[in-house]
């Protein structure tokens, strides 16, 4: 193993309520939905209509400008409803599950084995080729391009963030086989970050380990530390859970979306794991397990930093392992500003809060101030390890500067490597918002 | 306290857009805001928030210049009495109370000046009132002799704000240090008030002034080639002539000591600013030796390099105007560069311009004036670095 990279910028958010490693099994969800909200810059074409019989693994939609990228259904049964939104966008494709629906067979095979287009069409096929992501940009990859490496990030340091080795830990030879599966489509290495030795026994991998604060599980400042992007590169990133889709498809021949989500926050009674199914509804995690309160909960499908904020009826997102509920905190506060701050955490050293670097804290989503221009420095460079002058990349952003925002690094973040900087920004400025209207640009620029 | 809270709530919709009352929309909300952190939460991007605001930041720096204040106010007091020769006589609350009587009022035409102006401008921007000026509104008080009449004091204050600030859009915008944009109109439209021996100590009319006495400060004295009437005690402590917050360095020190601990003032900036005098005082000193010198020039070379720091405005001009996050350099690189520039440059319109007496307040003036171009050049470095990657990788390849 190469020696650990130390990182040193960053910042720890300790919430009180992180998941406990223990595991219960739920039942299987009655309505599981597809939420094409979950892509950003993802047109959708639907292909099934309400009340059409679906099995798991059978299209639900696909993207209207690669018609080979198909987006299909979680579990078999009947589709219930397309919700949509503002414009008729399509916000849920909802089906109503059966167990004897049955599922679609692909191919069953050892992936070393297979050559590279094979590999690549029984991910198309199945539907699982969303969860591969492409860097630059942060969206779903494109089949036709060839990616230098593919970057899998092995543990999380966000808030509340699951622990990967405790989902993993019995899946391994599973994660082996989605791993042997990747390596085929790219003629770089599958990089694995982790920052423990829980998967020292992967074959077909580089491991880099890491240590340091959030944001150091984060797989863009892992691919900015081991083999930066440059113009014109692209690699491809994938979830460590996702890959046991991939891997489970070719031991099986069949798709199995069953995955495990961490229930944490502050609002939880008990927080715990709990083994469900890719986009299972919001009530089955939460009903009956977050504490009363006279006040609002806010429930976010993913963590507090990057997360989406989600209702009850909704269903969990794509990408997430993670249910966050923390309180909404939708109150005025006399003073806030004014107050010594023992109990509040604060990136900043001007709450008495910093002289308790242990303890877990109850954070909401109150602003806590109002949106001001950007005053304070050097708040955002502490918490981002990267060499990325992270407000000139936005202030370039903000004057839609497209060559300053590629001399300065736009390729090599997305909102997740800079959302940080959105958490202890003084002037509440929507740093995630613009990063992304950036990216848009790039796309719609260069393509 | 509820009714307050039930007042703005329920007036809430008459300043409004279209309300009754929509022109007092930015002094309701900033009044509001001020009493109660308002209850609007995240609605894009991260669900949590630090804690720290604007306001938050603004007090802070408020906060490091308490003692600098007050002590400016003993210090009023102390140099009149000294002047007419009764400080032996008059107990210590009476010397503070004359200076908290004459300085009160400067700190209140600045803030009512300045604020008003800023409530103006808010409301025909159609945003809330943006904090910048708490800071603004106590620093210009600080660095004003105490004898510049209460008009020149508003006068200065809206020519800062106005030309100096909303111009440009208000706070986060400006180019230059508001503060001393104040400071430098006074000294360039009116030299005449704003100089000589008479600006720095408080006199009543009729008071009789011991024999002997100078009002000018050790600066004027320095630049007269008279260092040895310096005590360098006193100039530490404080107990010298010169503007109301500025002569006390161990008061300035301990706000110094706040705004490092609390993150909010740059200690790059403090740090290298610092450096940079004493590394110019030293040259001075090297240099004091040379033929051709005159011989008050060249008492002024030998004056000891760390006296520098300690003398006029130095070191109130190093802790808080030169870290001014927003008319500083932005870069932590160019952090560096821009504070040991302000350093040097001080030092040298000191004691080579024989038209400055002090040089802190146009050393900080140009470097904000070049701070961009330094972060211009830091950022281009970024830049280099990351196409020598890509081209260094395609030549291996």
């Amino acid at each position: 193993m190469s020696e650990t990279i130390k990182l040193r910028k960053g910042l720890n958010i300790k919430l009180k309520g992180s998941a406990k490693p223990e595991l219960e099994t739920l039942e299987v969800p009655k309505k599981v939905a597809l939420k094409p909200t979950d892509f950003p810059g993802l047109t959708p074409k639907l292909k099934v209509k309400a009340d059409a019989e679906v099995k798991a693994g059978d299209a639900l939609f696909y993207d209207k400008y690669h018609p080979e990228i198909i987006f299909t259904a979680p579990l078999g049964g009947k589709v219930l409803s397309v919700n949509r939104g503002e414009r008729r966008k399509v916000l849920e494709v909802v089906i109503e599950t059966d167990v004897n629906a049955g599922s679609v067979e692909f191919t069953k095979a050892d992936p070393q084995t297979l050559s590279e287009v094979k590999v690549k069409e029984a991910i198309l096929k199945s539907g699982l080729w969303p969860f591969i992501k492409k860097r630059p940009y942060g969206i779903v990859a494109s089949p036709d391009e060839k990616p230098n490496a593919i970057y899998i990030s092995c543990f999380d340091t966000a808030p509340l963030a699951p622990d990967y080795s405790f989902i993993l830990k019995d899946q391994l030879s599973t994660l082996q086989t989605g791993i042997n599966a990747l390596a085929k489509l790219t003629d770089g290495k599958v990089n694995l970050g982790v920052n423990d030795d829980s998967f020292s026994s992967l074959k077909n991998v580089v491991i880099n380990k890491f240590s340091g604060p959030h944001p150091a599980g984060n797989v863009g400042i892992q691919i900015h530390h081991t083999a930066p992007l440059n113009k014109g590169e692209v690699v491809w990133t994938i979830n460590p859970q996702d890959v046991l889709f991939v891997g489970r498809l070719f031991e099986t021949g069949k798709v199995d979306f069953s995955k495990i989500v961490a229930l944490a926050g502050s609002e939880v009674k008990e927080p715990k794991y709990y083994k469900t199914v890719l986009g299972a509804p919001v009530e089955t995690l939460v009903e009956g397990k977050l504490i009363a309160t006279d006040y609002k909960q806010r429930i976010i499908s993913g963590n507090v930093l990057t997360g989406t904020k989600v209702k009850i009826q909704n269903y969990l997102s794509f990408y997430s392992s993670l249910i966050s509920v923390i309180p909404e905190g939708d109150d005025f506060e006399l003073f806030g500003w004014a107050d010594p701050g023992f109990g509040k955490f604060s990136a900043s050293k001007t709450y008495f809060g910093k002289l308790f670097p242990k303890k877990e804290y109850t954070l909401n989503a109150n602003l806590h101030g109002g949106e001001r221009a950007f005053v304070v420095s050097g708040q955002y460079e502490k918490v981002l390890p990267m060499d990325i002058l992270p407000v000139q990349l936005l202030k370039a952003i903000l004057v839609n500067d497209i060559d300053k925002m590629e001399q300065l690094g736009i390729y090599e973040v997305i909102e997740e490597d800079m959302a940080l900087c959105e958490y202890a920004c003084t002037s509440k400025i929507e740093v995630q918002k613009i990063l992304r209207t950036g990216i848009n640009t790039m796309i719609k620029e260069l393509g | 306290m509820k009714f307050i809270k039930n007042f703005f709530e329920r007036t809430e919709p008459l300043v409004q857009k279209g309300g009754k009352f929509s022109w007092l929309y930015s002094v309701h909300e900033g009044f509001f805001t001020f009493l109660y952190v308002s209850k609007d939460t995240s609605k894009s991007g991260t669900h949590i928030h630090d804690y720290i605001d604007l306001k938050r930041t603004m007090a802070m720096v408020v906060f490091a210049l308490v003692p600098a204040i007050l002590f400016g106010m003993y210090n009023t007091g102390y140099q009149h009495f000294k002047a007419i020769g009764e400080l032996a006589s008059t107990g210590f609350m009476e010397i503070f109370f004359y200076g908290l009587l004459k300085v009160v009022p400067v700190i209140a035409v600045s803030y009512i000046v300045g604020l008003g102006i800023e409530f103006v401008f808010a409301q025909k921007r159609g945003h809330g009132i943006h904090e910048g000026f708490l800071v603004s509104g106590m620093l210009i008080p600080l660095v004003m002799p105490i004898e510049t009449p209460l008009w020149m004091v508003g006068l200065a204050t809206a020519f800062a704000v106005i030309l100096g600030k909303e111009v440009f859009g208000g706070t986060g915008m400006n180019i230059w240090n508001p503060a001393l944009i104040a400071r430098a109109f006074l000294f360039f439209a009116y030299p005449a008030q704003m100089s000589g021996e008479s600006v720095w100590v408080s006199l009543k009319e009729g008071d009789k002034l011991v024999d002997g006495f100078s009002g000018a400060t050790p600066m004027a004295q320095a630049a007269a080639g008279n260092i040895s009437d310096i005590n360098v005690a006193d100039a530490f402590f404080g107990l010298i002539p010169g503007s109301i917050g500025e002569t006390s360095t161990l008061a300035i020190l301990l706000g110094a000591v706040l705004l490092i601990v609390t993150g909010i003032g740059s200690w790059k900036i403090m740090v290298s600013t610092i450096a940079g005098g004493a590394f110019m005082g030293l040259i001075l000193n090297v240099l004091a030796g040379s033929a051709g010198l005159s011989p008050e020039v060249a008492t002024y070379f030998s004056l000891p390099f760390w006296q520098h720091l300690i003398l006029g405005g130095f070191m109130f001009g190093a802790i808080f105007m030169a870290t001014d996050p927003v008319s500083a350099a932005q870069t932590e690189k160019g952090k560096w560069i821009y504070g040991f520039l302000i350093g040097i440059l001080a030092i040298i319109i000191r004691v080579l311009n024989p038209a400055f007496p002090e040089g802190m307040m146009l050393a900080i003036l140009l470097m904000n004036t070049f701070a961009p171009l330094i972060d211009h050049y830091v950022v281009a470095g970024n830049i280099k670095r990351r196409l020598k990657r890509a081209t260094v990788k395609k030549q291996t390849a």
